[in-house]
């Protein structure tokens, strides 16, 4: 028992992998979702615990050397209070979607191919879980590809629905490649200035050479910034900040459901962590923000991308579609409160990682039983459904509350961090863009509550409502976005501590 | 008791959510229960003095508090959900009664509200609660003017939102004890009429409240979203938004002077509207803003008998008005007529639908042994002691002659539009040929019970004045509300008001018209810039994007004379490239941004 929890953080990566593996080779259909089921129920656990550890440590870390390889020449895993808290969303929303995606799933996929499909979300979720503990710079970029290109078909396997899927898939493709790309390069040219992949100890090296800077003779001083660069709009493109936003809306739109839920929940919040950690650990936020001013070009990047996505999703008439768009602004509220810099704005960034990924999986998988039982998700297939389908359209409908921000939702948790953190670092026309996002969200989720509950539908169709297995993992997740809305002792307590401990490392 | 530390707004808002499961006489217990309950619980607050404390965020909540104005608004907010919901009953409309629950319930949490937390919550759990109620009321116009009605208040709410969390930040970057406290902002009243950042919390908060209280330039939403709920529906409406805000204005901004002469001007504004309008229910509307402006015009003066005037005029008012809106309800449906060029003659068959309108008339008019006498001159007095304690002290004091003058004409002018004109071109007038009969008996009992009241604040107004904020001063001023200058003076001016309505009436009769308002900015001028301005301006943004891709390389991908496959394989590719181009745009932006900038 010991050694099991002494090789956590190895073994939180490691069992998606090997089960992955397994899963792809097993013949029998229907045992696929099984393996899954049972590797996420384990990583949830797995997180819990590891998030519980290093909670108890004295200086909030856990260190762990893959095969006992000291750092910088071996890999090097480190956990902290930031990504324990990334790990238990990932492993907590991978585990709830995995329970509602087996019925969900069996009806969107074709039945030959779903060991292939659950072997896949095995290695998605290892890139995710991946990225987020690892403390190697190349390392991440080699997960980070897993996570990728896994994701790519995943979102292809919804071409039995939709053909666009493939087209979008494509898309995403190229793009991700591109992203992915540009951060390799940045780490490229960091490894050039320091000669080291260990992000800790690359963070070190890098103190002398900015420190040479203000002399005559500054020491890789455009190499660093490049590098930088590149990493920056590379993980911008993966966190999906606008404007780099353009592959999201369709990958989201024309996946299977689960998986618009799944990326929908985790894979932006794991881009948004390991941008985070680039700037506030590896780099150095005096350097990112204080020399560079990264901090201005992610404020109005931020903004535009509540404003805009906020107003794209307002003219959506694809609600998948407009879920998309209002979490292209929902990644602009993260980015915005990380930009700030302060602890409000830490901790707002946090706790909305944590709070949008119950809120907007619950609502994606929500529009999965929609499209489950009603086989679409347009306006037009929502209308009236509050009378058919009241459990899920209610959940619907909470998670809609949440989005804008209602008071005892945990979206107004996250706003209210975030507009104080705004206004402590006086930047009010920001706060102003906040609220003005609120209300602009309160318009699309009203065209939605609208339609679903005073539409006329004019097909009498009999809907049923979904069965348990789908039900059940909708209400958990939005459930759990309520409550933690009502009693939001939890979030505030651990995204407390991962502020207090990014800002504790700022060189 | 069990009850101890329930917030009163609790009862309602379990029995909203009853009440749409409920069906047959289940709905009577709740609709009649969830009111009685959360009085005898507001009561049981106010004789023990219970708090409640809830943990929050690091702060601590205060759902249960009392201000000096809460036994009175908590009172008559319970009583008026009671005589609404009495009211409604008969109809099988679950949607509008549960919001009704719903609203009032959302209002006595405001009025429970220690924090600005909690203000805030129910502040816009009421508006829910409103919109819910005028979206079903069925009326032609209901649902373009409830998304009016939301718009405007989700703006004010979001007012009031930022307000908040401006003031507590502040607050707690000063150390302030208790930064959620929500009292009087004294500091703010202070610094009128300076501006700062340090002020731009409360003022905020100000601008939140006054869209509710439907000051200028909010005044209209009042009459276009009011008349648009159903029969019963407006006198569940009439009572709670303007009078919770009332409320707020009245803990938090008293003897805040601006307030003053918002008030004189939704006076004179709500007259003037009101006797340019045909629809008896609009009219009425028109009439909430005015006497709001009454009770305004008490809140700026801030002594302590205009206060209590100011608290006792919104206990009468609510009263009032509600008995005014169940008998034009009743008039709608029994005739489905809103008009006052349509109505008339209906004193032969409604008799007493006829005798509850003429009471709840006589009392807005503030006519003697009415209760708008006994409450509303308590404002007007107020603001006259003031201004002789003021000239005494040489101080300035015109603006108190001002006001006095103003508001004296104006309780001349309601008598006027409301006194007169509600009754006669409904009740009386020409015959119109309508012969409906009065309305089923729950309808007339609430419309009895209130008309009651109205007559009981004005016969024994100590019932009332032992509520008030300050005891002492109406106490005082209770010995010389039936003196005979004062009744002979009210007589005077309304003798005067009635000769001129008869002089005046061949003007007055109304011909069918649209009256001119601020509102004509949001729902012509902006719409119509929209659409002559903005449109042509996007579309030729339009064709000029147009133009730039097609000169691009790579046009003419959306060639149809191309095979099938390969026009849609350079759509898809088209579809790549501007993302491609984006992120290799955002690169160059982040080089030239950090290689130029720093060296800048």
């Amino acid at each position: 028992m010991e050694l099991i929890r002494h090789n956590l953080p190895a073994l939180i990566v490691v069992t998606p992998l090997v089960m992955g593996l397994l899963t792809s080779i097993i013949g029998r259909r229907g045992l696929g979702w099984w393996m899954a089921m049972g590797t996420t129920a384990a990583g949830l656990a797995m997180s819990v615990q590891l998030l519980v550890d290093v909670l108890s440590q004295g200086d909030r870390t856990l260190e762990y050397l893959m095969g006992n390889w000291p750092v910088p020449f071996g890999i090097g895993y480190s956990v902290d209070p930031l990504n324990a808290t990334v790990l238990l969303i990932v492993s907590l929303l991978s585990a709830v979607i995995t329970l509602y995606a087996r019925k969900s799933v069996a009806s969107e996929v074709p039945a030959g191919k779903l060991n292939f499909f659950y072997a896949l979300w095995l290695f998605c979720i290892t890139g995710l879980l991946g990225i987020t503990i690892t403390g190697d710079a190349f390392n991440l970029y080699v997960l980070l590809e897993i996570s990728s290109l896994s994701t790519y078909t995943l979102v292809a396997l919804g071409k039995d629905r939709n053909r666009r899927a493939l087209t979008s898939a494509v898309n995403y493709l190229v793009l991700g490649s591109i992203g992915a790309c540009f951060y390799l390069v940045g780490v490229a040219y960091l490894y050039m200035a320091t000669g080291s992949l260990n992000i800790a100890d690359i963070a070190e090296r890098l103190q002398p050479i900015y420190a040479s800077w203000g002399t005559d003779e500054p020491v890789y001083q455009k190499t660093v910034i490049t590098g930088f660069a590149f990493m920056a709009v590379g993980l911008s493109l993966k966190l999906a900040l606008f404007p780099l936003h353009g592959w999201l809306p369709n990958a989201y739109t024309y996946a299977p459901s689960s998986v618009s839920a799944l990326l929908a929940s985790t894979a932006t919040k794991v881009g948004a962590y390991a941008f985070i950690r680039v700037i506030f650990t590896l780099v150095g936020v005096g350097f990112a923000f204080g020399r560079l001013h990264t901090d201005v070009a992610l404020m109005v990047c931020s903004g535009a991308a509540i404003l805009v996505g906020s107003w794209l999703a307002i003219r959506q008439t694809n609600v998948k579609k407009l879920l998309a768009y209002s979490s292209i602004a929902q990644i602009g509220y993260i980015a915005l409160g990380f930009a700030l810099a302060n602890r409000d704005g830490i901790t707002a960034s946090v706790i909305h990682l944590f709070n949008h990924a119950l809120t907007k999986g619950g609502m994606f998988l929500a529009l999965g039983i929609v499209m489950y039982r009603v086989g679409g998700t347009r306006l037009s297939d929502l209308r009236g459904l509050g009378r058919k389908l009241p459990i899920t359209m209610g959940a619907f409908t909470a998670g809609g509350l949440g989005l804008i921000g209602v008071p005892l939702t945990s979206g107004f948790i996250s706003k209210w961090y975030l507009v104080s953190a705004c206004l402590e670092r006086g930047r009010y026309e920001l706060a102003g863009v906040v609220l003005v996002g609120s209300v602009l969200a309160l318009v699309y989720v009203w065209r939605v509550v609208e339609t679903i509950y005073f539409g006329k539908r004019e097909d009498e169709v009999t809907v049923r409502e979904a069965p348990a297995s789908m039900l059940v993992p909708t209400l958990i997740l939005v459930g759990a976005s309520i409550y933690f809305g009502v009693d939001s002792s939890f979030t505030t307590h651990i995204a407390g501590e991962a502020a207090d401990f990014l800002l504790k490392v700022k060189p | 008791m069990a009850m101890i530390d329930l917030p009163p707004a609790l009862p309602l808002m379990a029995g909203a959510v009853a009440m749409t499961l409920a069906r047959g006489k289940a709905r009577w217990v709740i609709g009649l229960g969830a009111p009685i309950l959360a009085l005898a619980d507001s009561w049981y607050v106010i004789t023990e003095g219970a708090e409640s404390f809830v943990p929050f965020l690091g702060h601590t909540l205060n759902p249960v508090h009392l201000h000096h104005a809460t036994p009175v608004f908590a009172t008559i907010f319970c009583i008026a959900a009671l005589g609404g919901m009495l009211f409604s009953l008969h109809q099988d409309r679950k949607v509008e009664q549960s919001s009704g629950l719903w609203h009032a319930g959302g209002a006595l949490g405001v009025v429970f509200a220690g924090d600005l937390v909690t203000l805030l919550v129910f502040w816009e759990l009421m508006t829910l609660g409103s919109l819910a109620i005028i979206w079903s009321g069925g009326q032609k116009h209901s649902y373009g003017a409830g998304l009016r009605y939301f718009g405007m208040h989700a703006l004010g709410g979001v007012a009031m939102m930022i307000g908040i969390v401006m003031l507590v930040t502040q607050r707690i970057q000063t150390g302030h004890a208790d930064p959620l406290a929500f009292s009087h902002f004294a500091e703010f009243a202070a610094a009128w009429p300076e501006f700062s950042w340090q002020t731009a919390g409360p003022w905020l908060i100000l601008i939140g409240m006054l869209v509710n209280v439907g000051a200028p330039p909010f005044s209209p939403w009042i009459a276009d979203a009011y008349p648009e709920g159903s029969s019963s529906g407006t006198v569940i409406l009439s009572a709670f938004t303007t009078k919770t805000a009332i409320f707020t204005l009245l803990v938090g901004f008293a003897g805040f002077e601006a307030l003053i002469y918002l008030g004189l001007w939704m006076a004179c504004y709500g007259i003037v509207y009101a006797i340019l309008e045909n629809d008896v229910r609009r009219i009425l509307a028109y009439s909430i803003v005015n006497q709001v402006g009454f009770m305004m015009v008490g809140i700026g003066v801030g002594t302590k008998l205009s206060i209590d005037g100011t608290a006792a005029h919104a206990f009468a008012h609510i009263v009032y008005k509600g008995l005014l809106m169940m008998s034009a309800g009743s008039v709608l449906a029994a005739t489905g007529k809103r008009k006052c060029t349509e109505l008339g003659g209906l004193y032969r068959t409604m008799p007493v639908t006829m005798w509850c309108g003429i009471i709840g008339a006589l009392s807005i008019s503030s006519f003697p042994l009415t209760s708008g006498f006994t409450t509303k001159s308590m404002i007007v007095t107020g603001i006259y002691q003031q201004g002789e304690l003021l000239a005494q002290t040489g101080a300035s004091h015109t603006h108190l002659i001002v006001a006095w003058f103003i508001l004296e004409a104006a309780t001349a002018g309601v008598f006027l539009h409301a006194g007169i004109k509600f009754p006669w071109f409904v009740f009386f007038q020409k015959d119109s040929g309508l012969r409906p009969p009065d309305p089923p008996w729950n309808m007339k009992a609430a419309m009895i019970g209130f008309a009651a009241i109205c007559v009981l604040l004005g016969v024994f107004p100590g019932i009332l004045y032992e509520i008030l904020p300050y005891k002492l001063a109406a106490a005082r001023y209770a010995r010389v509300v039936y003196s005979f200058e004062h009744v002979i003076e009210m007589l005077g001016l309304l003798l005067f008001g009635g000769l001129a309505f008869f002089v005046l009436l061949p003007i007055l009769k109304r011909k069918e018209t649209i009256t001119l308002d601020w509102d004509w900015i949001w729902r012509a001028f902006i719409p119509r810039m929209y659409r002559e301005v903005l449109s042509p301006l996007l579309a030729m943004l339009q064709s000029a994007q147009k133009t730039v891709l097609e000169t691009l390389p790579g046009r003419g991908m959306h060639d149809s004379s191309l095979p099938a496959p390969i026009a849609r394989r350079a759509a898809a590719m088209w579809a790549v490239s501007v993302p491609v181009f984006l992120i290799v745009l955002m690169l160059l932006v982040y080089l030239v941004v950090y290689f130029v900038l720093p060296t800048l």
